[in-house]
């Protein structure tokens, strides 16, 4: 019976993303749309965050990977995005393998240090390499061409069609991160998470499965980074900075970083709240910073949790009363 | 060119010790309570601020500003360790970082509240400013005078930590909490203690950089504390001694790297953390654990 109102709940979701795309306002489908890229990002960040346990300042610079090889393509290459998503992405992915190799010889803050340190050289390079990058004016005019895939071509320029590709691709995210966390890969790694000493007695190489962990989660940010720059026909050096990479920290968070959906609600929130915050005050970092305080002291599980927890106390009461009578 | 490199040379020290004099609170924070504190680039900010507009309230009395900014920044010190990062020690290391990360977004809107979102432009001060020629070159009196002050505060913190009765309580703490505690330290008042100390060192780099960097933006804050944390990081996290030697390198480092290869200037000092890191965590001077 729970797995049918599940199966419900999905459904209507889905069911409310595609007539977004399909009568709402160009507005609010680009705000989706922006919900949705930030989605990818965070979600397959927790899988380092949340389930791993480490805390990484450099997955900036893993977006940036994404949107610049994106960018380089489509300006030198072909203006066919699938060539420059794969390329966006793969470099993101071999950038994850590189900088993931040496970042997980440590934990904690010495893990969050290296992965600063390698997000800020990232940045220093896109910064100062003009010709290739553009420095800091970022690569412009990144055009949405058609996806040609050889026997169809299918148009994204409208906004209203990117979404339904966007939508796609988030859809993918979804399910990969949740058959890998899932997975016996994935039961290890919060494994890690709760006691490394245990899993490396058990005979597994911890610092591998956390360089899996480090690099799918460095490739999502790379998906994230080539859609991105795609809505945004731009790609922006801001984007490697460290402080972006707080984005899918503070969006997991508020979310609550130990559940599946904690960074997908956290993305709505976050984007709504500072569009709207927005119309009233330019400070809407005032206010993100007031709501981060109230989550990390009193409220650790993030949305998701707390609503979680709110049922759980309810069915105990009922439980209670029912044991009473 | 011997001129030249003197003057880099000079340049990168002025750097150097203005870094130091930010990150010497943050290593001792660290050293201490264990925490990495986003928030002291904050302070740094919110002690400049603050020294501005007493500057503009007394009348144009520097000493007098540079005194009473960063005591009321730690003001602001005593209520975020005391009410919140308190709190937060038992919890994992997300927590703490993100909990300071907090503070740096309300810091940065709340300066830009009260101040406004632009860059303000400070006053000179009389006395340190102008410059004086130094082998046939210009070189500002201010920058001089920074060089002077920041070894000034590098021998008093270690005659403070070395010498007094304080400095033993507070190396006790930080080298064993639960020991300090059970002789009759008690360790929660010293780390607010340690606390608003370290934020006082960060509100005072801020206060003597006001004439030195003459413009104040919202976002100051946000560009010295990676410097900081640099620092901290190839000195060895927590070591005093590790940061000032850091902060000469990071200064020397990036003078001479703005000098003569600009383009890869900002990607060497990330280098040299990223390797310091890797092959020596304990920092360059830290000895191996």
């Amino acid at each position: 019976m729970k797995r049918f109102w599940t199966y419900v709940f999905i459904a209507l979701i889905l069911a409310g993303l595609v007539s977004i795309g399909l009568f709402a306002g160009r507005f609010v489908v680009y705000l989706s749309m922006r919900v949705l890229i930030l989605s990818i990002f965070a979600l397959g960040y927790n899988l380092l965050l949340g389930r791993t346990g480490l805390l990484s300042f450099g997955h900036a610079a893993f977006y940036a990977g994404g949107a610049y090889g994106l960018g380089l393509i489509s300006i030198h290459v072909t203006t066919n995005p699938l060539l420059g998503i794969i390329v966006g992405v793969g470099l993101a992915c071999i950038m994850a393998l590189v900088i993931g190799f040496f970042c997980v010889r440590h934990t904690e803050i010495y893990f969050a240090m290296l992965t600063l340190a390698f997000g800020m050289m990232v940045f220093s390079l896109i910064w100062n390499l003009r010709e290739v990058t553009g420095g800091d004016d970022g690569l412009v005019g990144i055009v949405r061409a058609p996806i040609s895939l050889g026997f169809a071509s299918i148009p994204i320029t409208k906004t209203s069609h990117y979404y339904f590709f966007v939508l796609f691709c988030f859809i993918l995210t979804v399910a990969l991160i949740y058959l890998i966390r899932r997975s016996p890969f994935g039961l290890v790694l919060s494994g890690i998470r709760e006691n490394d000493r245990r899993i490396e007695f058990a005979g597994l190489s911890v610092r591998n499965y956390r360089l899996a962990a480090f690099v799918i989660s460095g490739t999502f940010a790379g998906l994230a980074g080539a859609l991105g720059a795609l809505l945004e026909s731009n790609a922006n050096p801001f984007s490697a900075h460290w402080s972006h990479s707080a984005e899918p920290i503070l969006v997991s968070l508020i979310g609550g970083i130990q559940t599946f959906t904690g960074p997908v609600v956290g993305s709505v929130v976050f984007i709504l709240l500072r569009e709207i915050i927005e119309r009233f005050t330019q400070n809407w970092m005032l206010w993100f910073g007031l709501i981060l305080l109230i989550i990390i002291m009193g409220l650790r599980g993030g949305v998701v949790g707390g609503v979680a927890q709110l049922f759980r106390r309810k069915r105990s009461h009922v439980a209670k009363s029912g044991g009473n009578r | 060119m011997l001129e030249s490199i003197v003057h880099v040379c000079l340049a990168g020290l002025s750097t150097g010790m203005f870094i130091w004099l930010v990150a010497s609170g943050l290593t001792l924070i660290f050293g201490v309570l264990g925490v990495l504190n986003f928030a002291h680039g904050s302070f740094y900010m919110l002690g400049a601020y603050f020294c501005y507009t007493l500057l503009g309230l007394m009348g144009d009395n520097f000493w007098l500003g540079l005194l009473l900014g960063p005591l009321c920044v730690c003001v602001v010190g005593f209520v975020v360790e005391r009410y919140f990062l308190r709190y937060v020690y038992p919890l994992a290391l997300p927590y703490q970082l993100l909990l300071t990360f907090a503070f740096v977004l309300l810091f940065d809107d709340l300066v830009k509240v009260v101040w406004g979102a632009g860059s303000i432009g400070s006053p000179t001060l009389p006395g340190l400013s102008g410059s004086i020629p130094i082998l046939g070159r210009n070189f500002p009196v201010y920058s001089l005078f920074i060089i002077g002050v920041g070894p000034l505060v590098a021998i008093g913190m270690w005659a403070l930590l070395e010498k007094t009765w304080w400095g033993r309580i507070i190396r006790a703490a930080s080298s064993d909490r639960e020991m300090a505690s059970a002789i009759g330290v008690r360790v929660p008042a010293l780390f607010t203690a340690v606390f608003i100390f370290g934020t006082w060192l960060g509100a005072m780099g801020g206060g003597l950089a006001v004439p030195y960097v003459g413009l104040l933006t919202p976002g100051m804050g946000e560009s010295i504390i990676i410097d900081a944390f640099v620092v901290a990081v190839i000195g060895g996290l927590g070591s005093l001694k590790g940061a000032f030697l850091g902060a000469l390198i990071i200064g020397l480092l990036s003078s001479f790297g703005t000098r003569f290869i600009p383009t890869f200037d900002m990607f060497l000092t990330f280098i040299l953390m990223a390797a310091v890191l890797l092959w020596r965590p304990q920092g360059l001077f830290g000895e191996a654990a």
